[in-house]
């Protein structure tokens, strides 16, 4: 009985990092590179919610629809000003000025926001689900819910529309998709803005299942994610949502069964183990690389 | 030739070294000729521990502000500067390298035990008199003669609170969820395990989480209410427990929660629904409701400047801190023109041999090593307040 409860707070845990997955993968997976401000968006767009919800009283649905557009057009802005240029650069140096970028938005949030911690009032009002003795609430519903529509939406999206195609294009090949006539810069801020959209997203659902949101709200939980991403397949899209998924229940199983101290170290030992063995992840396809 | 000339050329330059320090030293001292005393403090002013910064930064002043109208101290006034550490032991040096900047002569600080305990070992270093008071952890006080505290240290809260709850028959069935990455809450949890057996208390469930891992409480909980735990005791800050209540109040896990002086301000965060923390208790030595004329007289001066609030352990810590400051520097008879050390060492000296009447406690004493001794007290939350539970 327990067993199933603990299963279940791995799964609310899980499927938050699966959301948050699910932009880090799609930015990887189509740019190639390791945006490590995803984090620090999802936190903008809890800050944007927020503010929205309390000062403005604007109703959490439309708070929500609000935050995505300011999350994407942040992604966009961060891509321009501090991607675009570095276009050419070694993915070093990429890497490098994310973390900046992730810096940077902390530190603006601190100096707006100042960094105690508030409580954000949960933007679900689904009621919470009983099965039994066991009860599974409404944000883990429509965490879930959500993550499933999104693999849905993106899977389509990428297969079905030229956008799409061109973004498939770009990440297999840049300089042959360009000679294609595929707008390559156009692709990855376009990836660049559905990933920051997702963002505010998984921004808004992070926060109503751990309420206290800070300026640092969205570093750990970034950095999980980007562990389940690399667990599901780095790329992968339904990769995304299963590490994420299995992620947060080793979590929460190891917390409950070995120590709750050592969750964090057993999580990471997964990671090494899965990579030792399976170094492409779960769902992770093998590349082979031209020389 | 050349061997002399070298030699020479060294043992020109060690002694520029030596005369450089030695003109510097007297400066130091010097600057210092102003007639009053200038009490400084550290805390965090923004950030997750604000709570406690501005509580004590507030009550200090009001003490500040009624000695200096009372003719200050030894006749000389007091000047008072306190700075932000945003609770980050880092910011807490730097903030104590601005307060030396200033000149000051002694420091009332630093509001939390990690700042603190990286701030004692510079006034250590320095022989400067530090008083704080609400840094709990032993480790402030470890091998530092200069450092006292006005509020438990965190054994002694460990202790305090076991006895409480086995006394007062609150439970017998106890869990406890801390924090391993924290030195408070670390410190608490393992004075109350030690003692929690000669209390009839029987631990059930010991979960921890880590700094990088405090959202999530949710397992933590299943086990204590697994464990059939009566009574969960939260030695940890009020942010985390927030959540704590939070989950456990959507698991309809209902035990008595009971905190030390971490859940302090609790009642103080933005947008928590306070109904959650009905029915807490913590172990706090100072409840605002107390009918005393010191603490009524506390009260009203803190409303006036703190828009209507109503003061926390903190801000009495601080009140009691500036007040002990007084008691000390009077028996110790020191006046502004001496140096930082000599001060700090008169001041040192005496301390374990006053008594101070405050809002924490009466006739609270200190032993050389800088522990304060006064009577645990304990409240209980109701209807968003605290209630005293004698």
């Amino acid at each position: 009985m327990s067993f199933l409860s603990y299963l279940i707070n791995g799964l609310s845990l899980g499927s938050v990092y699966a959301i948050i997955a699910l932009g880090y993968t799609m930015v990887y997976g189509i740019a190639k590179m390791l945006n490590f401000a995803h984090g620090d968006v999802i936190m903008v767009g809890g800050f944007a919610i927020y503010t929205l919800m309390n000062s403005m009283g604007v109703n959490p649905i439309i708070a929500v629809l609000i935050s995505v557009v300011i999350c994407t057009a942040l992604g966009m802005a961060i891509e321009k000003i501090a991607y675009k240029p570095l276009r050419k650069a070694s993915p070093l140096a990429v890497l490098i000025t994310a973390i900046g970028v992730s810096y940077l938005l902390q530190n603006l949030a601190l100096l707006i926001f100042g960094s105690d911690a508030k409580l954000f009032s949960s933007v679900v009002s689904v009621p919470a689900a009983n099965i039994g003795a066991i009860s599974i609430t409404g944000e883990t519903i429509v965490t879930i819910v959500a993550c499933i529509i999104i693999m849905i939406v993106l899977t389509l999206f990428i297969k079905k529309t030229k956008a799409g195609q061109a973004m498939l294009a770009v990440s297999e090949d840049k300089e042959a998709a360009e000679l294609m006539g595929i707008n390559v810069n156009a692709t990855i801020s376009l990836t660049f803005a559905i990933g920051s959209g997702l963002a505010a997203i998984a921004g808004a659902l992070l926060c109503s299942a751990y309420p206290a949101l800070t300026p640092y709200t969205g570093s750990m939980p970034g950095i999980k994610a980007f562990v389940a991403a690399v667990f599901g397949g780095i790329g992968s899209i339904p990769g995304a949502f299963v590490g994420g998924l299995l992620l947060g229940i080793i979590e929460n199983l190891s917390k409950a069964y070995i120590s709750s101290q050592m969750a964090d170290a057993i999580v990471f030992s997964v990671l090494i183990i899965v990579l030792l063995v399976k170094p492409t992840g779960i769902l992770g396809k093998k590349i082979s690389e031209k020389v | 030739m050349k061997k002399l000339l070298g030699t020479l050329l060294s043992v020109a330059m060690v002694a520029s070294l030596l005369v450089g320090c030695g003109s510097a030293a007297p400066a130091d001292g010097a600057s210092d000729g102003a007639k009053t005393f200038k009490i400084g403090g550290i805390g965090p002013l923004t950030g997750g521990a604000a709570v406690y910064g501005i509580a004590v930064k507030n009550g200090a002043q009001i003490a500040i502000d009624e000695i200096n109208a009372a003719g200050g101290i030894n006749g000389c006034q007091i000047e008072y500067n306190f700075q932000d550490d945003e609770c980050d032991a880092e910011k807490s040096v730097n903030a104590y390298n601005t307060l030396k900047d200033w000149d000051m002569d002694i420091l009332m600080g630093t509001v939390t035990s990690g700042c603190c305990v990286a701030v004692a070992a510079k006034t250590a270093e320095d022989g400067m008199f530090e008083l704080t008071p609400s840094g709990s952890s032993v480790d402030i006080l470890a091998g530092n003669d200069n450092v006292f505290q006005v509020c438990f240290t965190d054994p002694n809260q460990g202790i305090a609170s076991a006895q409480y709850i086995g006394q007062s028959k609150l439970a017998t069935k106890v869990a406890v969820i801390y924090d391993s990455s924290d030195v408070y809450s670390t410190g608490i949890y393992e004075k109350f395990a030690a003692e929690a057996p000669a209390q009839g208390l029987e631990i059930v469930a010991t979960e921890a989480f880590t700094a990088d891992n405090k959202t999530d409480f949710t397992t933590q909980l299943q086990k204590a209410k697994d464990a059939g735990a009566e009574l969960v005791f939260l030695p940890f800050y009020y942010t985390e427990a927030t959540l704590v209540l939070k989950q456990a109040d959507t698991m309809g896990f209902d035990p008595i929660f009971f905190g030390c002086d971490g859940l302090d301000g609790i009642l103080a965060v933005e947008n928590f629904d306070v109904a959650l923390a009905e029915d807490v208790m913590l172990l706090t030595p100072f409840a605002a409701d107390a009918t005393d004329d010191l603490t009524k007289s506390f009260v009203a001066k803190y409303a006036e400047i703190a828009n209507g609030e109503i003061p926390n352990q903190f801000a009495a810590d601080a009140y009691d801190a500036i007040y002990t400051i007084k008691a000390a520097a009077e028996a110790a008879n020191v006046t502004p023109d001496m140096s930082v050390a000599d001060m700090g060492k008169a001041i040192t000296a005496v301390m374990p041999t006053i008594k101070v009447d405050g809002l924490t406690g009466k006739a609270m004493s200190w032993n050389a090593e800088g522990e304060v001794n006064k009577a645990p007290k304990a409240v209980v939350i109701k209807n968003g307040a605290y209630v005293s539970m004698d």
